[in-house]
């Protein structure tokens, strides 16, 4: 096995063995979606009328609707809990041992968003599993092609968390990306309403929507669970994971520790 | 013969506070070499430039040969590095923890099981290497860092004050061990450390004070008649008791 290989292997185990260790992370990640699926859509459902829109053929449930966009939330929480543990890993002098390989950097941080990419992905599946069992079920084939599109939208929201995790400099601070960056990014999307609701309520509101990432990634989920390919969505969540790894990898770059005296290591 | 580690020329700046200025010595192959100086003198930042944790104004630096400007990567897997502050992860167990390192280094398998073995006995903590190190005491935890610094076999190892919150007994069991590693697998060692009684009289010693190179001996030379202590206090202006 090529030493690239074996190192991947090893970054992706000790994420996993992490998860394992942290099973109060794992039941607060489902406990959330659960929560929105649940509770909220049980009382907006009534509130919101829904048309027929693509890929759906028939009119469908809020709580149907949503799916798509929890399963963007568990990975969108997901990327910036990854985020906060790359800064406490930092904090506590681990991330060094990842700097300091003989390996290229731009390799081994591009396995650990592989990795914490692959958390997502579990969570998300035993989300959908559950929502099964509450008789919220996705076309059987569906489960199987949204496989690359969760994956897609694990790189691209982990090179985010990645990146934002170079810049915090301390712990404290992360508060702030819950509010400017997890909030934001979420509400300001289609994972709760169809973005020709939100162009009825406000234009730039629904422009704002429309260019944010995290929508083509939820739309790319959606078509994705109906076993369909969104090209648009797929060609921006593309596009915006080139550059949020990209930025990450600038982000972990040891010249930027040149200038000034950094939190970076 | 070639320096297994050769620095010359190495200044840093943070802004407009110079942390290392034109810092320059050499370590021969097998020499446990003691880079001594106060906090604050510079030695932290030297590590960071030496593993390239940070860059900056181009230095000649080259570990076993090896260019670090040019090749980092390649002068990286023949160094084993030693933080202050511990790396292990204190959910896994030792073992797991030299596992995942030595995949980090392209070490895998059969051969990564053979090494960690080898690393954990030749630290005496074998028997320790399935206890999470989380359960582990300081000492321990310092060894298994050293087994894993060891394991991809560099031939330069750097410690960065590796003491640094262990009681006598573990400090002196551990300066042991790595003198060992000097006479015994002929492995170059550059220790950081403020503490003058970590060194013995046939090491080098570079004293190391407000980022500039203050003496570079061995270290009874340096310590003359009055000692290696009062000798680096009154290099380094620090007054007579203070902690060494």
């Amino acid at each position: 096995m090529s030493a690239y290989l074996t190192a991947m292997l090893a970054i992706i185990w000790r994420e996993g063995l992490r998860f394992v260790h942290q099973r109060e992370r794992f039941i607060a990640a489902l406990v959330r979606p659960m929560v929105w699926l649940l509770v909220f859509a049980a009382g907006f459902r009534a509130a919101l009328g829904l048309s027929i829109t693509p890929p759906y053929q028939t009119y469908i449930t809020y709580e149907t609707y949503i799916v798509p966009g929890l399963c963007g939330m568990i990975i969108l929480f997901n990327g910036m809990q990854s985020s906060l543990s790359l800064v406490y890993d930092r904090e506590m002098g681990s991330m060094r041992l990842l700097l300091t390989s003989p390996l290229p950097r731009w390799w081994l941080l591009f396995a650990k968003l592989l990795g914490s990419s692959m958390i997502s992905l579990v969570q998300v599946y035993v989300f959908l599993l559950i929502a099964g069992l509450f008789g919220i079920v996705m076309p059987t084939m569906g489960y199987v092609t949204v496989f690359p599109a969760l994956l897609l939208a694990g790189l691209m929201l982990g090179g985010l968390g990645l990146f934002l995790s170079s810049l915090i400099k301390q712990l404290e601070n992360f508060a702030g990306v819950m509010n400017f960056v997890i909030f934001p990014m979420f509400f300001l999307s289609s994972a709760l309403y169809p973005l020709w609701k939100m162009a009825e309520s406000s234009p730039i509101l629904y422009q704002i929507c429309a260019i944010n990432p995290f929508t083509q990634a939820v739309e790319l989920i959606r078509f994705a669970l109906y076993t369909g390919f969104n090209a648009a969505a797929f060609g921006w969540s593309v596009l915006a994971t080139v550059v949020f790894v990209g930025l990450a990898i600038w982000g972990y770059d040891p010249a930027r520790g040149s200038k000034k005296k950094r939190g970076l290591l | 013969m070639n320096s297994a580690l050769s620095i010359s020329g190495l200044s840093h700046n943070y802004g407009a506070r110079a942390a290392l200025c034109d810092v320059h010595f050499d370590v021969e192959p097998g020499v446990f070499c003691a880079l001594l100086g106060p906090n604050g003198a510079g030695k932290s930042t030297l590590y960071s430039r030496l593993t390239r944790l940070i860059t900056g104004t181009p230095a000649k630096i080259s570990i076993a040969g090896i260019d670090l400007e040019t090749a980092p990567r390649k002068a990286l897997a023949r160094m084993g590095i030693v933080f202050q502050q511990s790396t292990l992860d204190l959910d896994l167990t030792a073992h797991q923890n030299l596992v995942y390192f030595a995949a980090l280094h392209g070490i895998g398998g059969r051969d990564a099981r053979l090494r960690i073995a080898a690393a954990l006995e030749r630290l005496d903590m074998a028997e320790r290497a399935h206890e999470k190190v989380r359960a582990l005491n300081g000492g321990h935890r310092r060894r298994t860092e050293i087994a894993r610094a060891l394991l991809h076999r560099p031939q330069v190892l750097l410690l960065d004050e590796a003491t640094v919150g262990l009681d006598a007994a573990a400090r002196s069991q551990i300066t042991a061990h790595v003198h060992d590693l000097c006479a015994v697998d002929g492995i170059t060692v550059l220790w950081a450390t403020h503490l003058t009684d970590e060194i013995s009289h046939n090491d080098q010693v570079v004293i190391l004070h407000q980022g500039k190179v203050l003496a570079n001996e061995q270290s009874k030379v340096i310590a003359g008649d009055t000692g290696l202590k009062e000798a680096f206090l009154s290099m380094t202006g620090e007054p007579i008791g203070a902690k060494t």
